[in-house]
């Protein structure tokens, strides 16, 4: 198996790469409010930057920012693009 | 008449257009929930006047927070003649998911495809006449902020249509057919389209809290669950996916996407959000910020207080000793106050907020400020009410709306609250910024940031429990326009003009009035209980009181009570530290009282009005302490 595809959370993509949502570990709730940003199975997720002591992760996804808690961004299962 | 609502995602610029179309009344910044009311004005629409209706923004139908229900409930409120669906034309695709809701709805219809401008610098290039094929309803092309493109809209609007609903697939469609006859009923009662019943009972979406409580009909239960088997998700988001979908094909047959330009507004973030230079330049925008103000409020201050001055004592020679003649000087004093002292740090103030609001840096300070917030139990979107704050205590509160959680809309109010408004910062930069040095005056608000950040941490100990965490949309930073700028300062200036400064001319009347019955001494003893723990002279008693009708009249009365506008002769400086440090906590002014009561509810208002008194005095002594130290 190449451990390279295999979905890792958000906050582990090295900033500036994309990773592609395979998966949202979550509620209806949050799956619901992610998706009506964009952030859905299938989207492509660019990781800019990531604030220091926990904080949020800022994204690119569709060419539109957001800002994400830590606590969200590890729900969130990406597989990295190349 | 009719009824023309603006519905639109967050941040695409409702309140901009609602600006340019019922004349200046909506405050519009560049940050998604800056509307969480329902606005309305009138407009010209085919040579007839028709009431125009900003509403809060909202991603979906399926609403997610209080702003958002508001703008959903007047929809299908079945008041509404005709919708304008105001799309971000740069963020096209996802905007479309929420057109194609309204489809549903049924409502006549007409598209408004803003920031045209933003979708061309992003290289995107829209063929409007097929989007409006696609759709079935007119689409104009607008930049409302430059008012482009808005007479063609307005002539759009009588031919507004009701849009052509998407097709789901095959099993949805199915499910959809066998809810029709629950659904039937409902619409009948409603006036909405059964199409729409049956999707918002399909998303587990019942449409009265009422029926929610009872729980959704069997026959709804069973079609959600087959849905929910067959893909393994529930429908809400199976409907969501295929409108999604839907979008994104219109979105390609329409769009030709070229290529992007990057300049100045995709850099700045590099080093404004960067994870050390972003909370340097934090902290130097709030410096510089400060700054200004003092400077820019000391010159002008400097300029008008002397001449209004020699003319208050002017008249009072003239009108001699009498009675009357106190209450003319007394209301006089509150005129001059109001231009001389309140005005000059104002309008500088207001200005450098709106230019930060309109440039879009408010949401990038709630990204940078997110981990600390998480750390006193919230998340950065608390930061919007917070930062509001500095403007005015009310629209702070009301703010708190973009939030999804009760628990949070409680302790993000009590503490925005705390945030010393315009009004306290006239009272700060006129008194420790002007008498004791502008770093004093910072340092007073580097103070009230940690009190309100121990004070939160506090509160997340008595209410625990963890938000549902950040989710929130940083817009792309945006040239601001002097014009629109100058008309923001305007409108909250409106609010000191017309509210603030009568209010100032008869307290200050009223005051001179005590004054001269000799009723102010036993005033001044009655909240000895105050002044006298906080070394304070008596005298400042009655400046207190009155401040909490408005914050401003705290510094303005200070100067009517000793008789002087030259406060450094009646106070020393660490007594002004700490009536500033008091005023900057105690108890909110009637207007923000006002204001928590109908968003909280009076238990809670009267938990917040102890709380913030209780911090007040302990601040102050606190900062007694200190002043007697240093």
């Amino acid at each position: 198996m190449n451990l390279d595809f295999a979905p890792l959370p958000l906050p582990a993509l090295p900033p500036g790469r994309t990773g592609q949502v395979v998966r949202i570990q979550g509620g209806r709730g949050l799956t619901l409010r992610l998706a009506r940003l964009g952030i859905r199975p299938g989207a492509r997720v660019r990781l800019i930057s990531a604030s220091p002591f926990s904080g949020p992760l800022l994204v690119e996804v569709n060419g539109l920012r957001v800002a994400l808690g830590r606590g969200v961004t590890r729900r969130i299962l990406v597989r990295p693009l190349p | 008449m009719r009824v023309i609502a603006l519905v639109g995602q967050p941040n695409s610029g409702k309140s901009t257009l609602f600006n340019a179309l019922a004349g200046y009344r909506a405050v519009a910044s560049n940050f998604p929930g800056t509307t969480v009311e329902v606005l309305r004005g009138k407009a010209l629409v085919g040579g007839r006047s028709v009431e125009v209706v900003d509403l809060p923004g909202t991603y979906s139908l399926l609403a997610g927070d209080r702003a958002e229900e508001l703008a959903r409930d007047f929809l299908v409120s079945g008041k509404v003649n005709a919708v304008v669906n105001v799309v971000d034309a740069s963020l096209l695709s996802r905007s479309l998911e929420l057109t194609l809701e309204l489809a549903e709805l049924g409502i006549p219809m007409v598209v408004c495809l803003n920031m045209m401008d933003e979708a061309e610098h992003k290289g995107i290039k829209i063929d409007a006449e097929k989007l409006s094929d696609l759709l079935g309803v007119p689409v104009a092309e607008t930049v409302a902020a430059r008012g482009i493109g808005l007479a063609k809209l307005l002539s759009l609007i009588p031919q507004a249509r009701p849009a052509r609903p998407p097709r789901y697939s095959a099993d949805v469609e199915r499910a959809l057919a066998e809810l029709s006859e629950v659904a039937a009923p409902v619409a009948e009662a409603t006036g909405l389209p059964p199409r729409y019943v049956a999707i918002r009972l399909l998303a587990g979406d019942p449409l009265s809290r009422a029926s929610g409580q009872l729980g959704l009909p069997q026959t709804v239960e069973e079609a959600r669950g087959k849905i929910a088997r067959a893909r393994g998700e529930d429908p809400a988001l199976v409907l969501s996916a295929e409108r999604h979908a839907a979008a994104v094909s219109f979105f390609e047959q329409v769009t030709e996407v070229g290529h992007a330009h990057v300049g100045w507004r995709e850099r700045a973030d590099d080093l404004l959000m960067h994870p050390l230079l972003g909370y340097l330049f934090l902290g130097l925008i709030l410096f510089g910020l400060f700054w200004a103000v003092f400077k820019v409020g000391g010159i002008l201050e400097g300029l008008l207080l002397p001449p209004l001055e020699e003319l208050s004592q002017g008249l009072g020679a003239l009108l001699g000793q009498g009675l009357f003649s106190q209450l003319m000087v007394g209301a006089f004093q509150g005129l001059w106050a109001g231009v001389a002292i309140v005005l000059p740090y104002l309008v500088p103030f207001l200005f450098l907020l709106a230019l930060l609001e309109d440039v879009g840096y408010l949401p990038r300070v709630g990204y940078l400020m997110d981990a600390l917030m998480h750390r006193i139990g919230l998340h950065g979107k608390s930061v919007i009410p917070f930062l509001l704050g500095y403007g005015c205590s009310v629209p702070a509160v009301l703010a708190t709306r973009i939030l999804e959680d009760e628990r949070d809309r409680l302790v993000t109010a009590a503490l925005a609250v705390m945030v010393p408004c315009a009004g306290r910062a006239i009272v700060v930069f006129g008194l420790v910024g002007r008498y004791v040095g502008p770093l004093a005056a910072f340092g007073l608000y580097a103070f009230n940031l940690v009190v309100i950040a121990l004070a939160g941490w506090l509160l997340a100990r008595l209410l625990p429990g963890t938000g549902p965490g950040l989710i929130m949309e940083i817009p792309p930073y945006r040239r601001p326009n002097l014009h629109t700028l100058l008309g923001k300062v305007w409108l909250r200036l409106k609010d000191f003009v017309v509210v603030a400064w009568p209010l100032l001319i008869g307290t200050s009347a009223l005051f001179a009035l005590l004054q001269a019955l000799g009723w102010s001494p036993a005033l001044d003893s009655g909240v000895r209980f105050l002044t006298w723990p906080l070394g304070l002279p008596k005298e400042a008693g009655v400046p207190l009181v009155f401040g909490i009708l408005r914050k401003e009249l705290s510094l303005v009365m200070l100067t009517q009570a000793f008789g002087t506008a030259e406060l450094s002769s009646a106070l020393s400086q660490g007594q002004m530290v700490v009536f500033a440090g008091f005023v900057l906590f105690y108890m909110p002014c009637l207007a923000t009282l006002a204001a928590l009561g109908r968003e909280l509810g009076p238990r809670r208002t009267g938990l917040v009005l102890l709380g913030t008194t209780g911090v007040a005095l302990l601040m102050g002594l606190f900062l007694r302490g200190i002043s007697a130290l240093a």
